[in-house]
């Protein structure tokens, strides 16, 4: 493989400017994820008071330290609490992500109880069924830190309760699939939601903390007029010794999670199982530039590769058929050890760059190879020329291939992501394994700019078909209203909120994080599982 | 005179000794051989010499005191000379002459003159007949209680008991006044007994604040004998060495010269062979007094080897040989300053209590010589002395040799099992030893406890230490970056810290309201370095199951990590009391019965380590249930032996229809 040359200016005027605005949309991103945090420890003297963990707290005890840790869907929610984005908690009441316990990878998902004592906040249900999904798929045991007053019924959606069944199955699909579900039950986990810990095949009480009853003392005396304490109705003593929900009583938090890091090891989850360890290279070139190769401006051009050699071991990488729809690019490299093959985009597809994936595509699946997106893509050409060349049959080709690649494929959404370019790039819609957003990225079916001229161009065909015309303050008004609606949700943050990718990345984290993802994506790979026709079943 | 050559030596002891009289035997072309207990099998003294005779007792006696198997096991390697070493037999004076009986060469005084030297009473009797002042005392043959106390009365107190026939500072005790007397002299005799195999005391009258110092001897069977200085052994704990010098400090060279050439002309008049040392008591008016003779080789000979340049093992064997001293007084120079520091498995800050366990790291230092047996995850045994390693500095001045064992303790690492290690270094740097001012009670009045632990640090290379095999240092990105609230307990300190990682690779660590950063430069294999306002740190550290154990900046602590702990329950509801192994060894005596009341302060049992005896006491008046000790028994520092039941608490048993 030959080195790659840089031409990027580093020093220069625009390089710097692209860095300064990359600087402050990630620092803008940060304050906005470090909110939920702030929030939640808010509650710290009354934790205290009871002698509990703060939720993070818990997370990081339940962590290897030092280990690296793939937070999942930090900024869910975002704006949907409250419409003011200056106080808008992001995090929808869950601290998720993919990470090590005892040497075993887990996904791990925590009530962040510190906040409305642990209720499901906005996007919380898209949330938490992401988390399940990401774990089922890449076959990850399932940890609960469970603390939540459940649902809050100020903000009831029946629409949500009808979902929210998903819940509860996908924790029985994963224990039947193979994959041990384990509950530390911190708190409250009442109601409906006491079967977030009755569905788990390990659980853990904390004295005097767990609350797992079906209805409460109020309701209980509403409904049958028996009088009982929330502690004889649900309490650690009583479920551990008396009904069997509890397998193990902890006497506080930390002993919990120290049994819960117990019964990790004592899977022995990675006997036989876990692929070498190979040696690489880090990016010859500086991964910080990261920050300053993508244009503010996303209709400036930039050539991908620059993105790729700051990425890939040792910076090398072969390019596959460069001189064909040389707009798309497919490279082979490797990251972190790991073959990998790289689609990504130098300008918008045509014919030829999307016979070129299809053909890539499948190369890498007779291969085994993982495929990562780097989108930055505008969509596909449009006019008669490209019409006449087969266009449509040749995205659809290139769809079908994205859409049935037997490989991982991992989506970084680094800039532009436009029209059919977003489907075709394996977007959210078509499954990718995993999905990440760099701050700058912008989404939409088409440019805001573009959507309001195509619209005002359709408007006035209709009026002139009336014998109208459309005055020119009218078409003004009528843009800037479309301009506003499309570009009012094309960036980073309204998706993330909405769980429509994975989270938002700082470009410098992107090749760790490939190199989690792809590891995450090679232990499932190789990863046999003991499939039970059901569940784990308690006495 | 008949020379008696051999070639194929017997070693009957174990560690730094054995290792040290291998390496002379080996230069001077002999075959070594040694005894091992089957638990030091792979031990390095079994593993350095030509073959290792695995002696097996019944219930776990000490084979090195077993004269008849020690025997045995020299015959069966065919084995022409046997060399004790120092301790266990080697002034044994009966296993001298079993040797001799067997037809083995023993390389020592013979039987006879051990048994006069080693005897103290006779040993002073025969110092007085040629002239050297001695201590005032009591060496009669009538060991009762009452012959001691009438004698007592008339030398006065303070007084010194002291075991007849040993030494090591085993069977000694300090009496200040009469009453004290009956339960020393009981003690005394049981240390006695169970170290020499021989209960008779002495009373001498006790030299308040003296210094120790002795002098080395040699004689051969061809009528020479020799001193080689004096060494100077002041700094005790127990009655037990830690740090010897020779030549002694403040002596002038015409002292010198007077105390060394009295101590051969006592010795020369009964024709003394072999290796000996000569022991004073010197006061503080500068006059000496004979103690007592070893007739043997001391633990600090090397010390006499640096000034002198000679190899007293090499002579001892040649003289066991017949050959006559390889030099005569003259040619013996005395050259410079050594100084040595006996590193102990002890903790000076519990009374010097002997620690047994697992040495996970042991790194020698690079600068002096050191004399050990240890190695990484060597395992220190309760049945043995507490020495683990000497480290010997020489110097052209004292103050040379002085620094330089401060900076080999220093760089020494010794992780896993409490050691003097830092203790020694602080003994070393004291202004009164620098003066040379040090004498016996030097320990008395020093401060036993280092300064207050660095808790910050300590969360820091916790955090470190229990990162995973992930993690690589500095931090890689994408690790997780809660604040982790780690427990931890350092000296019986409870301490909570949140520590974390931050987005720029520093490990920062929060303990209420202060916070403090460090930026880990590497960790790997247990050595980690770190930084903290642009200054470098060196740790070691060994994490296992029952702690974190470092050293970093010269100090060694040892950490519970309580992060994933229970809350610490009380022992049990009610005031009850339990009485647990204080230390890993073996209950040599169990005095109270199941069921029985105890009073505050009443014996329970008392557990033999490392040659010493710990007695356990009631520390609560009541009954004694759930009694699980018998004598024999092995135990490990904190094993539960018994519970005490206060007496408001056991059921009235008129009461019980």
């Amino acid at each position: 493989m030959r080195h790659f040359v840089s031409n990027m200016d580093t020093e220069g005027a625009a390089f710097a400017a692209n860095r300064a605005a990359m600087l402050a949309l990630i620092e803008a991103w940060r304050a906005v994820e470090a909110r939920a945090e702030t929030a939640s420890h808010k509650a710290q003297s009354r934790f205290a008071a009871r002698g509990q963990l703060l939720p993070r707290e818990r997370v990081a005890l339940l962590l290897d330290q030092g280990a690296p840790f793939v937070p999942i869907a930090n900024l869910a929610g975002y704006g949907h609490d409250t419409a003011d984005l200056a106080h808008s908690v992001a995090g929808a009441g869950i601290i998720a992500g993919i990470g090590m316990v005892s040497g075993v990878r887990v996904m791990v998902s925590a009530s962040d109880s510190g906040i409305e004592a642990g209720a499901l906040q906005p996007f919380g249900l898209d949330k938490q069924l992401r988390v399940q999904a990401l774990a089922l798929e890449n076959k990850l045991p399932y940890l609960q830190l469970v603390e939540s007053a459940g649902a809050n019924l100020m903000r009831y959606r029946v629409g949500d309760f009808i979902r929210g069944g998903a819940l509860f199955r996908n924790l029985a699909l994963h224990s039947a699939a193979g994959l041990p579900v384990i509950t530390v039950t911190h708190g409250s986990s009442t109601a409906g939601g006491a079967y977030q810990t009755g569905l788990s095949d390990y659980i853990i009480m904390v004295r005097g903390r767990t609350r797992a009853f079906l209805a409460g003392p109020p309701l209980l005396k509403a409904a049958t007029g028996e009088i009982a304490t929330e502690e004889q109705l649900g309490g650690a003593d009583m479920h551990t010794s008396i009904s069997g929900l509890g397998d193990y009583l902890a006497e506080d938090d930390r002993e919990a999670i120290g049994i819960a890091r117990q019964i990790v090891k004592n899977l022995d989850w990675n006997r036989g199982r876990l692929p070498e360890a190979r040696c690489f290279a880090r990016p010859a070139l500086p991964v910080e530039d990261l920050v300053g190769l993508m244009p503010a401006d996303l209709r400036q051009p930039v050539d991908m590769r620059e993105i790729v050699a700051r990425l890939v071991d040792g910076s090398e990488y072969l390019e596959f058929s460069a001189r064909y729809g040389a707009a798309t690019l497919c490279l082979n490299a490797h990251i972190g050890g790991m073959a990998v093959g790289i689609i990504t985009n130098n300008g918008p597809l045509d014919p030829a760059g999307a016979n070129k994936v299809t053909h890539f595509i499948q190369a890498c699946c007779q291969a085994g190879t993982p495929l990562i997106y780097l989108q930055n893509t505008t969509g596909f050409f449009v006019g008669r020329a490209f019409e006449e060349a087969g266009m449509i049959k040749h995205g659809s080709k290139m769809i079908q291939a994205v859409a049935s690649a037997s490989v991982p494929q991992i989506t970084i959404h680094c800039g532009a992501s436009y029209g059919a370019g977003n489907y075709a790039m394996a977007g959210r819609g078509f499954a990718p394994r995993f999905a990440f957003s760099w701050p700058n990225a912008r989404t939409a079916v088409m440019g805001g700019e573009q959507a309001a001229e195509t619209m005002a161009i359709v408007q006035e065909s209709i009026m002139e078909k009336r014998g109208q015309k459309l005055d020119s303050a009218m078409r003004t008004k009528m843009k800037s209203e479309i301009i506003d609606l499309f570009e009012g949700q094309a960036d980073a943050l309204t998706l993330s909120a909405q769980v429509l990718d994975d989270g938002i990345i700082d470009p410098r984290d992107t090749r760790p994080m490939l190199i989690e993802c792809l590891r995450i994506c090679a232990e499932a790979e190789a990863r046999e599982l003991r499939p039970l026709p059901f569940s784990v079943a308690r006495p | 005179m008949t020379l008696t050559p051999f070639t194929r030596l017997f070693i009957a002891n174990r560690g730094e000794i054995a290792l040290r009289i291998m390496r002379t035997a080996r230069c001077m072309g002999l075959t070594v051989f040694v005894a091992t207990p089957p638990d030091e099998a792979d031990a390095p003294h079994a593993l350095a010499a030509d073959r290792a005779v695995v002696i097996r007792t019944n219930g776990g006696k000490n084979p090195f005191l077993d004269s008849e198997a020690v025997i045995a096991a020299a015959l069966a390697c065919k084995a022409e000379a046997v060399h004790p070493g120092y301790g266990f037999l080697a002034e044994n004076a009966d296993f001298a002459q079993s040797c001799l009986d067997a037809g083995l060469i023993f390389i020592g005084p013979s039987p006879a003159m051990m048994r006069q030297l080693g005897n103290k009473a006779e040993a002073k009797k025969l110092m007085q007949s040629v002239g050297l002042a001695c201590i005032d005392g009591y060496f009669g043959e009538d060991q009762s209680a009452a012959a001691f106390a009438s004698a007592a009365q008339s030398l006065g107190f303070p007084l010194m008991i002291k075991a007849a026939a040993g030494g090591g500072g085993r069977g000694m005790r300090l009496v200040t006044d009469a009453a004290a007397l009956p339960s020393a002299l009981a003690a005394a005799r049981l240390e006695a007994e169970a170290a020499f195999g021989n209960g008779t005391l002495l009373l001498e009258r006790a030299v308040i604040r003296p210094r120790h110092i002795e002098v080395q001897v040699f004689g051969d069977r061809h009528g020479q004998i020799v001193h080689m200085y004096e060494r100077d052994c002041s700094v005790q704990r127990r009655h037990q060495k830690l740090i010897e010098e020779a030549p002694a400090p403040g002596l002038t060279r015409p002292q010198s010269k007077a105390l060394c050439e009295g101590a051969i002309k006592a010795l020369a008049q009964i024709g003394y062979e072999g290796a000996g040392t000569m022991e004073f008591l010197l006061d503080a008016g500068g006059r000496s007094f004979f103690m007592e003779m070893n007739t043997r080789l001391q633990v600090e000979h090397q010390v006499t080897e640096m000034i002198t340049g000679l190899d007293l093992v090499e002579w001892q064997l040649r003289v066991a040989m017949g050959e006559a001293l390889p030099r005569k007084q003259t040619e013996i120079p005395c050259i410079g300053h050594a100084m040595e520091a006996r590193l102990c498995a002890e903790d000076p800050a519990r009374d010097f209590l002997p620690q047994t366990g697992e040495m996970s790291v042991f790194r020698k230092p690079s600068n002096v010589k050191i004399e050990t047996a240890l190695g990484d995850g060597a395992h220190i045994l309760s049945h043995y002395d507490s020495l683990i390693a000497k480290l010997l500095a020489q110097g052209s001045s004292r103050d040379e040799a002085r620094r330089r064992l401060i900076t080999a303790l220093d760089n020494t690492v010794a992780l896993g099992v409490a050691t003097n290690r830092a203790f020694l270094a602080r003994c070393l740097a004291d202004p009164r030893f620098i003066a040379g001012k040090a004498d016996t009670s030097f320990l008395d009045h020093f401060e036993m406890q280092p300064a207050a632990p660095d808790a910050f640090v300590l969360a820091m290379l916790l955090f470190v230490s229990k990162s995973g095999p992930h993690t690589g240092w500095p931090a890689p990105p994408l690790a997780a970056a809660f604040p982790v609230p780690l427990r931890f307990e350092c000296r019986h300190e409870v301490s909570d810290a949140h520590v974390s990682l931050t987005s720029d690779g520093l490990v920062r660590v929060a303990i209420g309201a202060h916070a403090r950063s460090f930026r880990v430069h590497s960790f790997d294999g247990g050595y980690g370095r770190f930084e903290e306002h642009g200054m470098t740190h060196f740790a070691v550290l060994s994490m296992r199951s029952d702690g974190l154990f470092l050293q970093y900046d010269g100090v060694n602590e040892t950490c519970r990590d309580l992060t994933l702990a229970p809350p610490a329950l009380p022992e049990r509801a009610g005031g009850g009391n339990v009485v647990r192994a204080a230390l890993g060894g073996r209950i040599i005596s169990v005095a109270a019965k199941e069921s029985q009341s105890v009073e505050i302060g009443d014996v329970i049992l008392t557990i033999e380590a490392m040659k010493m005896q710990h007695v356990h006491r009631a520390t609560q008046a009541g009954t004694l249930v759930s009694l699980r000790a018998h004598e024999g028994q092995q135990v490990a520092e904190g094993d539960l032996l018994a519970e005490i039941i206060a007496a408001a608490l056991v059921p009235d048993q008129s009461s019980t229809p």
